[in-house]
């Protein structure tokens, strides 16, 4: 059974729907790229993956058991974040609490896992540092870790190289590939950054309101509509 | 000083506007970390002017204070909640609305029923006499309910504050944490109000927590920091209004205010000294 089935899926907004049209499955340990233009409803797909938006028709099942507090989640930042009084550790060991149920204090196996997820990402000189007084590419870093301190079966990415320079943004592809090959969590990602999405992941959702393209990287790339989708790319950073 | 203090407490008021104040004051600032993390700000203004109008139906209607208050601003906070969640209407706007006409509704009902009186500036600037023993154990109740909150649900607290929708996808009902949240804040802002007033009392959720966030640097040292900070403060108020008659509440926030600035220069001046040590 796959992870994720999701048929005939639509979300919407107050009303208006955002992105319909969806069938396509996850398996466990697949690497899925969400790509499309801006507004073509990807963060809305994410929210309904997470649960925070209930598909307005259609359904999303979830299979192999997998429940709320298994899943890893790295959200777009906002403003208010930007600017939180918390140190890196905080920030990373929160991502455990799902973990915790109702007991309030956190454990010596949750610290350790913090710790770990900080050394995986090579972050331990942050560690004690303000959250608000990192760089983009650092509080990515730490988010990035809080979410594998949260996952056990799935991550769950919104544009995590956003706003990132070239040389942040390849590392942290590869820390998410390696993540993905050697714990065979599953990662769903959405990317502005096409060339990347190619590259590095399994199987390409191409949504433009609706679902253009589901398969394999190698079939999207030979489609019509994804050869199109990086010419447009390509062309539109050579311009 | 301690001839002051001493001769302070020969008033079993003033025993009871401090104890009840120095509760209230702790947990407006617990609270008051969480809601300006938040961009929460503004809720605790809109609910002390929702506050000032229940209080003046009250009065008209010879009922106890607290009895009508409590059960409406706790509805208007569960009100404003819902609506900074939703962002249909702009919430800062809304929330806006929502105080002025509770502060007209209060202003007409009292200049219909008793006239505009002293009772009046009262509700709006506070007074050091209107504490009874029912706020006092009032008061005890709420304390030990938030501080118990903020120790068993610190890391909860924490996860709904930081990242909401991160909180909400990995499993925590942060919808409950948001509600008790909003529902201790309506009680502590009922309680605080007649003493510091309903223009003045939003000050005690906002200044502590914005004084700790200039120096402090973790989650755990801001709330610890703003709980001290707002103590002190509300202390010193006391004093420094018995000594010089000035009034409790916009004593208290000077001393907010005052502290404030210290802890901004402090930073400030921080930053200058460590920048000159890496040029």
């Amino acid at each position: 059974m796959a992870l994720i089935t999701c048929r005939d899926a639509s979300f919407s907004y107050e009303g208006r729907v955002a992105v319909s049209g969806l069938n396509f499955e996850v398996r466990s340990g697949d690497y899925l790229c969400l790509v499309g233009e801006n507004g073509s409803g990807k963060s809305t797909l994410i929210k309904g993956l997470l649960c925070l938006k209930t598909p307005s028709a259609g359904s999303v099942f979830f299979g192999d058991g997998l429940r709320a507090n298994e899943v890893g989640y790295l959200p777009q930042q906002t403003a208010a974040q930007k600017d939180f009084p918390a140190s890196a550790y905080e920030v990373v060991l929160s991502g455990r609490l799902s973990r915790r149920g109702i007991r309030p204090f956190y454990a010596k196996a949750d610290k350790l896992a913090a710790t770990k997820n900080i050394e995986r990402l090579g972050i331990e000189n942050l560690k004690n540092r303000c959250y608000r007084e990192l760089s983009g590419g650092q509080q990515q870093r730490v988010l990035l870790a809080r979410a594998l301190c949260a996952t056990k079966k799935l991550l769950l990415l919104d544009e995590p190289v956003a706003g990132l320079d070239p040389l942040v943004t390849q590392e942290l592809y590869r820390e998410i590939e390696k993540i993905n090959r050697e714990t065979g969590i599953t990662v769903i990602m959405v990317s502005h950054d096409i060339s990347g999405a190619v590259r590095y992941a399994g199987h390409i959702l191409h949504l433009n309101g609706t679902q253009v393209f589901f398969g394999t990287t190698a079939e999207y790339t030979a489609s019509e509509i994804g050869a199109g989708f990086m010419e447009g790319k390509r062309r539109g950073i050579t311009q | 000083m301690m001839e002051t203090l001493t001769e302070m407490f020969a008033y079993t008021f003033l025993v009871r506007a401090v104890i009840v104040g120095l509760l209230v004051s702790l947990c407006a600032s617990l609270l008051g970390v969480s809601l300006v993390l938040k961009r929460y700000s503004m809720i605790g203004d809109g609910l002390s002017n929702v506050g000032f109008g229940t209080l003046a139906i009250a009065t008209a209607m010879n009922a106890a204070p607290l009895t009508v208050s409590i059960p409406v601003v706790v509805l208007a906070a569960f009100l404003l909640l819902r609506i900074s969640e939703n962002s249909k209407i702009k919430g800062d706007a809304a929330i806006a609305l929502i105080s002025s006409s509770a502060l007209a509704i209060g202003v007409v009902v009292i200049s219909l029923t008793t006239g505009m009186n002293t009772d009046v500036c009262g509700y709006l600037f506070g007074s050091i006499l209107a504490m009874s023993k029912g706020d006092v154990v009032l008061s005890v109740v709420l304390a030990i309910v938030v501080l118990t909150l903020f120790v068993l649900c610190y890391n909860k607290i924490f996860a709904v504050t930081f990242d909401e929708n991160f909180a909400r996808a990995t499993g925590t009902r942060t919808g409950l944490y948001n509600m008790l949240i909003a529902f201790l804040t309506a009680i502590t802002i009922v309680l605080g109000m007649r003493m510091m007033g309903a223009l003045l009392i939003s000050s005690l959720i906002i200044f502590p927590a914005l004084t700790s966030m200039r120096v402090c640097k973790k989650f755990k040292t801001v709330t610890v920091c703003a709980a001290f900070v707002s103590v002190i403060c509300f202390f010193i108020g006391v004093v420094v209004s018995y000594l010089y008659a000035t009034p409790t509440g916009a004593s208290v926030v000077l001393v907010n205010l005052a502290v404030f600035l210290l802890f901004w220069a402090v930073r400030s001046g921080g930053t200058i000294m460590k920048g000159k040590k890496i040029l």
